[in-house]
């Protein structure tokens, strides 16, 4: 406090005049109106009594933002959209893939097969069936469109399938021992199938001319169970570019 | 001391009443209370100084905050609300320094 007017300070506060009243007055009005202005400027309703230029402001603001925010919108849904496309187009070629593998297992001789076909039994009371008369009959299946082959229900002719007279007997293929009667199991059109073995001077009658007898069984349900392990190439590799 | 009692009392007021500010003084309540707060200095300066006048003090108070809030209104009016307000209160903020420069050169010597 200022020392040097004590004056002052003892008129006000023994004295007080009519303008000091006043004062006193003024100054609770400013604190009044400063503590409302204080709680209104707290509140949240910061819109109320904005001028009409804050507000198209705000308004353009918000806008923007709705604006930016649609456009990131469209763009995720973009990304998403994408994304799932990729992987349909994953799945169907995963799904081609393994159709493709099926087949190629049906025709390679790796996967057991069913369908339609013909079961040839050839009877060789006479041991007069060879090598020359099962190969040729092969073959005719193979020509007709045979799809996948057996042999007495144990040995699956694929690609590399060698069959050669037995010493003892019978004939071997890949190594297997197979004697008579012989049961040739094949899935192709049936009748396709069986006129290809009756052709004049085909299997039936080069069996015939052996001595034995050819007895096809044209069948919807043909179920070939034998399997061979898929072998794998020595010297040939997928060629580039292929 | 009657002044000082008549704040307390007017901000006790105003925190046990909580009265919602009328949307029309809105703008200009803001506004009024700094140009009150410039003429409370300054009579506070004047009071050290030795030249306080009781009515000096009232008229300047009433006639701040009316010259206030009518630049604020004419402001609006002429769509220049936003800035004159801010010109205003920079002008108010000015006198505010140098009038509490001045009492602090008296109270502080410094």
């Amino acid at each position: 406090m200022p020392e040097q007017r004590p004056s002052s300070w003892t008129s006000i506060l023994s004295r007080p005049s009519r303008g000091q009243l006043v004062a006193g007055v003024l100054l609770a009005a400013l604190g009044f109106a400063a503590v409302v202005q204080v709680n209104a400027n707290s509140k949240d309703d910061k819109y109320v009594g904005a001028r009409q230029g804050e507000l198209i402001s705000l308004i353009n603001n918000l806008s923007l933002a709705s604006q930016r925010a649609e456009t990131e919108i469209a763009q995720l849904q973009q990304t998403r959209n994408s994304l799932r496309n990729d992987t349909q187009a994953r799945r169907t070629a995963l799904e081609r893939a393994r159709e493709q593998a099926t087949d190629l297992g049906i025709l390679a001789g790796t996967l057991p097969a069913v369908g339609p076909g013909v079961r040839i039994t050839v009877k060789d009371p006479t041991a007069g069936v060879g090598t020359n008369q099962l190969l040729n009959g092969l073959e005719e299946l193979r020509d007709a469109g045979a799809e996948a082959i057996e042999v007495n229900d144990t040995v699956r002719v694929v690609a590399r399938t060698a069959i050669s007279n037995s010493p003892d007997g019978g004939v071997s293929v890949d190594g297997r021992q197979l004697n008579p009667p012989y049961v040739i199991d094949a899935i192709g059109d049936p009748h396709t199938l069986a006129t290809a073995l009756d052709i004049r001077g085909g299997f039936d009658s080069l069996v015939k001319d052996a001595g034995g007898t050819v007895a096809v069984e044209q069948s919807q349900d043909v179920e070939i169970a034998s399997v061979r392990e898929p072998p794998t190439p020595d010297y040939a590799k997928p060629a580039s570019g292929g | 001391m009657i002044a000082g009692l008549g704040l307390l009392v007017g901000v006790v007021l105003g925190l046990v009443l909580q009265p919602a500010v009328p949307v029309w003084l809105e703008p200009y309540l803001p506004i009024a209370v700094v140009a009150a707060l410039d003429a409370v200095f300054g009579a506070l300066r004047a009071f050290l100084d030795g030249i306080f006048d009781d009515k000096v003090f009232v008229v300047s108070f009433i006639s701040n905050v009316l010259i206030a809030a009518l630049i604020v209104y004419l402001g609006d009016k002429l769509g220049v609300g936003g800035q004159l307000s801010t010109g205003v209160i920079v002008v108010l903020g000015i006198r505010i320094f140098s009038n509490v420069a001045a009492i602090r050169r008296h109270i502080f010597h410094a």
